[in-house]
């Protein structure tokens, strides 16, 4: 009974500090997000009175978890926020991308111009969709590998639901013009206090998990969960190190300017990449390969190569989103050479989880989810090979400000940090809700199928585009002059953006599915559907030959 | 394969996969080493930022204008640093000084060309065409994929107080004087402003302009700073003086 007087307190204290900033609020974003923290604080108010039994409080019994059995709420909810905030996200990025090739689109409203969209797209696709399932996995992960439940369960559901409302700040902000006007990092700075508490309670929850396990060794999927919440939370601190104009304003300005500034956000940005979308995705991998081939990890060496080699050399590439820049000029080489010797860690981790696969071949033909992985673990490998190679001086020269790097970011989010996130979803899904398997089958192989050729459709139309700007921009006449003017550059490209959208809305069509299909599991449906694959039987031929007298 | 009682290889590892403290020590600091020895070096090495004449901190009313640049997000399809190449600096103008970003907080140089480069944009076109070009950029690029900014131009400059903004610049480094944060404000309408007395900010804050940039005289609006922003970017440094080119010249090892 104390507890929820203490805990209902806490509500209370927080929902009044949230009005009294609303109340002294100086710009409209500040405002819109101090209710927005209000509401938050309400509804947690009322769930913890609500949602307590004030009978068995007064007898001073609280309803305990059955300790025999993991903690999942949490994360099935991680499940369908994953699957609603994936079909949100690239939504979105159609929307944009149709822009691009349509600038009426932008519809004349302050809100819905390109500049403040596509911050929304990034975020809800990396930090929405990535996050929320990097969370969902890492609790349900760490503990089916530590044999023990999830630690300070309460603390576990301020980090999931926290998170989310940093989500929504987040993306509220993006269309109100609340932005720090760095890519990937661009929620404001009372937005990232409350990632940097969250984010705290996340390694808290994590490593207590870890501690009281019951399994002796640390399995490699934590190892890689660890140091991304180490690494995104050093990241996060140094590139938002920002001085407020007002504590009740939204406004802030960077302590970080010009040269220093430029590198501190890309050896933020690129590890944002390499912390949040690689290792973290990485540990998914580690866990869900192995689970749905039912083999195991190919080499335990390679694990620890890759895993150190790794999380070393990818801290260090970032200034090669400097290059020919007024960055000096040692760091863009240092940054050029270690990205290129990243491409073998990367690598190294690829083949870990293709040759898991050694003796279930087979399954690539008859399991639509291994299909799924095998697909994300080889677009891994594709964009860690690319990578690598565009962050060469002479290839960077003409890929960097074109539409290439679109194309590269996209091979590696649609293609591996998608995929093996829809097959996590198709993974969970029946386990969690206790369903024999997904609602159909084929409807995975539908997705599959979708996903792969809308990437194809975006890569492919990305490279072309690319290619085609870097070209057009240095392109000189025989009289000594650039032949083109921007304008002309900007023209050319217009049948690419078609070509890149229709990519898109094969994307967005898949993961469509693949809501539909959750929402049926999760309501206990099992489609009634030919399996995949069985072998050929003919009824009228499996008879004895019978000898027929001739005539 | 000779002895037998050959060590298990990798048995050392084991510690680590025990014990989540040195797993967590050990994987921290695998992380921290790339970054101390790229970024750090960059605050005390001397010729990072080139010493160059005519840098000067923004005037509040150009500030203004690059706050709204970066609310906008302008910087998802505009970068502001031009590289070393023929025809960039054809296109765009000499290549860009890390001394010309000195004073941005943060940063703007962008990872994409949407559209073109705006390191030097300033006093390239008129100020109708910007303020034309913002309402309605097909209007006056047909090839154009750039949002409609016509509601630059309706709101109010409404930030506030001007001088909060210059404090806090000042606290994280940009050498604003007293006399600038006693006068943001007026310095701020005085920009925008032809028939104010602009003696002291132009001796303050050398090269700035002071006119009506939206063409509408009697208000003062988002359009204005942000093309005050824009029509100043790239003009401060005169990279093609000789002395300038003397030192770009002598400049090894950056």
């Amino acid at each position: 009974m104390e507890s929820l007087v203490a805990r209902a307190g806490w509500w209370l204290a927080a929902l009044l500090f949230a009005v009294f900033m609303f109340a002294n609020a100086q710009d409209t974003g500040f405002a819109v997000h101090m209710a927005i923290f209000a509401l938050a604080a309400l509804a947690g108010l009322v769930i913890a009175l609500r949602g307590t039994d004030y009978k068995l409080a007064a007898a001073g019994r609280m309803p305990v978890a059955d300790q025999s059995r993991y903690d999942d709420g949490l994360i099935r909810a991680g499940v369908i926020l994953t699957t609603f905030w994936g079909c949100v996200g690239f939504l979105v990025g159609l929307f944009i991308a149709l822009q691009l090739a349509f600038p009426v689109l932008n519809l004349g409203f302050e809100y819905t111009t390109f500049g403040r969209l596509r911050p929304l797209h990034t975020s809800a696709v990396i930090f929405a969709f990535g996050g929320t399932a990097l969370i969902a996995t890492s609790f349900y992960i760490v503990q089916r590998t530590c044999r023990a439940r999830l630690a300070f369960p309460a603390l576990a559901r301020f980090v999931f639901w926290g998170y989310q409302l940093f989500i929504v700040l987040a993306a509220t902000g993006y269309v109100l013009g609340v932005t720090q006007g760095k890519e990937y990092a661009e929620p404001e700075w009372y937005v990232d206090l409350w990632l940097t508490l969250v984010w705290v309670a996340y390694l808290v929850v994590f490593v207590g998990t870890i501690i009281k396990r019951t399994e002796p060794h640390i399995y490699v999927a934590n190892w890689f969960f660890l140091s991304f919440i180490l690494t995104v939370a050093m990241l996060h601190l140094v590139n938002n190190a920002n001085l407020p104009v007002s504590p009740f304003g939204s406004l802030s300005y960077p302590l970080w300017a010009g040269v220093q500034g430029a590198l501190v956000q890309w050896w933020y940005g690129h590890n944002a990449v390499g912390f949040f979308l690689t290792a973290g995705f990485l540990a998914m991998m580690y866990y869900f390969v192995p689970k749905q081939a039912e083999r195991p990890i190919y080499s335990y060496r390679l694990s620890i190569v890759h895993f150190w080699s790794l999380i070393f050399l990818y801290i260090w590439a970032g200034p090669h989103h400097l290059h020919y820049t007024a960055l000096p000029d040692w760091a863009q080489t240092l940054g050029m050479v270690f990205s290129v010797m990243l491409w073998m860690p990367s690598w190294g981790g690829m083949i870990n989880g293709l040759m898991t696969l050694n003796g279930a071949w087979d399954k690539v033909r008859t399991d639509p989810i291994i299909r799924m992985m095998v697909m994300s673990i080889a677009f891994y490998g594709m964009s860690t090979f690319e990578g690598p190679m565009m962050s060469i001086k002479s290839v960077n020269s003409l890929s960097h400000y074109t539409d290439w790097t679109i194309g590269h970011v996209h091979s590696g989010a649609l293609g591996w940090n998608g995929m093996i996130t829809f097959s996590a979803i198709y993974y969970l899904a029946p386990r969690l809700w206790n369903r024999e398997r997904m609602y159909s089958l084929r409807m995975i192989n539908w997705h599959f199928w979708l996903a792969t050729i809308g990437i194809v459709f975006y890569a492919a139309s990305m490279w072309v585009a690319g290619v085609t700007q870097g070209l057009m921009w240095r392109e000189y006449g025989a009289d000594n002059y650039l032949v083109n003017s921007f304008a002309e550059t900007v023209a050319a490209l217009h049948p690419m953006y078609l070509a890149r959208a229709f990519g898109g809305i094969l994307y967005l069509s898949g993961a469509l599915i693949m809501a539909f299909n959750v929402w049926q599991t999760i309501a206990g449906n099992l489609r009634r559907e030919e399996p995949l694959r069985q072998a050929a039987y003919d009824a009228q031929a499996d008879r004895p030959l019978v000898a027929v007298p001739a005539e | 394969m000779t002895s037998e009682t050959k060590k298990e290889p990798w048995a050392r590892h084991k510690k680590l996969e025990k014990n989540v403290a040195l797993l967590g020590v050990l994987a921290f600091a695998a992380v921290t080493v790339g970054g101390i020895i790229e970024i750090a070096p960059l605050f005390w090495i001397d010729n990072t930022i080139e010493k160059v004449d005519g840098m000067r901190p923004y005037t509040p009313l150009e500030q203004a204008g690059r706050d709204i640049y970066v609310r906008e997000g302008c910087y998802n399809c505009h970068s502001q640093m031009i590289r070393p190449f023929r025809d960039e600096v054809e296109r765009y103008g000499h290549y860009s000084l890390a001394a010309e970003s000195m004073y941005d907080h943060p940063f703007q140089w962008g990872s994409k060309r949407t559209g073109p480069d705006l390191a030097r944009v300033g006093l390239k076109y008129s100020d109708e065409w910007h303020v034309q070009h913002l309402n309605n950029p097909q209007q006056v690029v047909p090839e154009s994929v750039m949002p409609q900014y016509a509601f630059l131009a309706r709101n109010d400059l409404a930030i506030g107080d001007p001088a909060a903004r210059l404090t806090a610049l000042y606290r994280v480094g940009v050498p604003y004087t007293a006399t600038d944060i006693k006068q943001a404000e007026a310095d701020l309408k005085a920009q925008a402003d032809p028939q104010a007395d602009s003696a002291d900010l132009q001796k303050r804050y050398p090269k700035s302009q002071v006119r009506d940039f939206d063409g509408q005289p009697d208000r003062l609006t988002e359009m204005d700073a942000l093309v005050a922003y824009l029509q100043m970017l790239g003009t401060l440094v005169d990279v093609n003086a000789p002395a300038a080119q003397e030192d770009l010249a002598k400049e090894k090892g950056r």
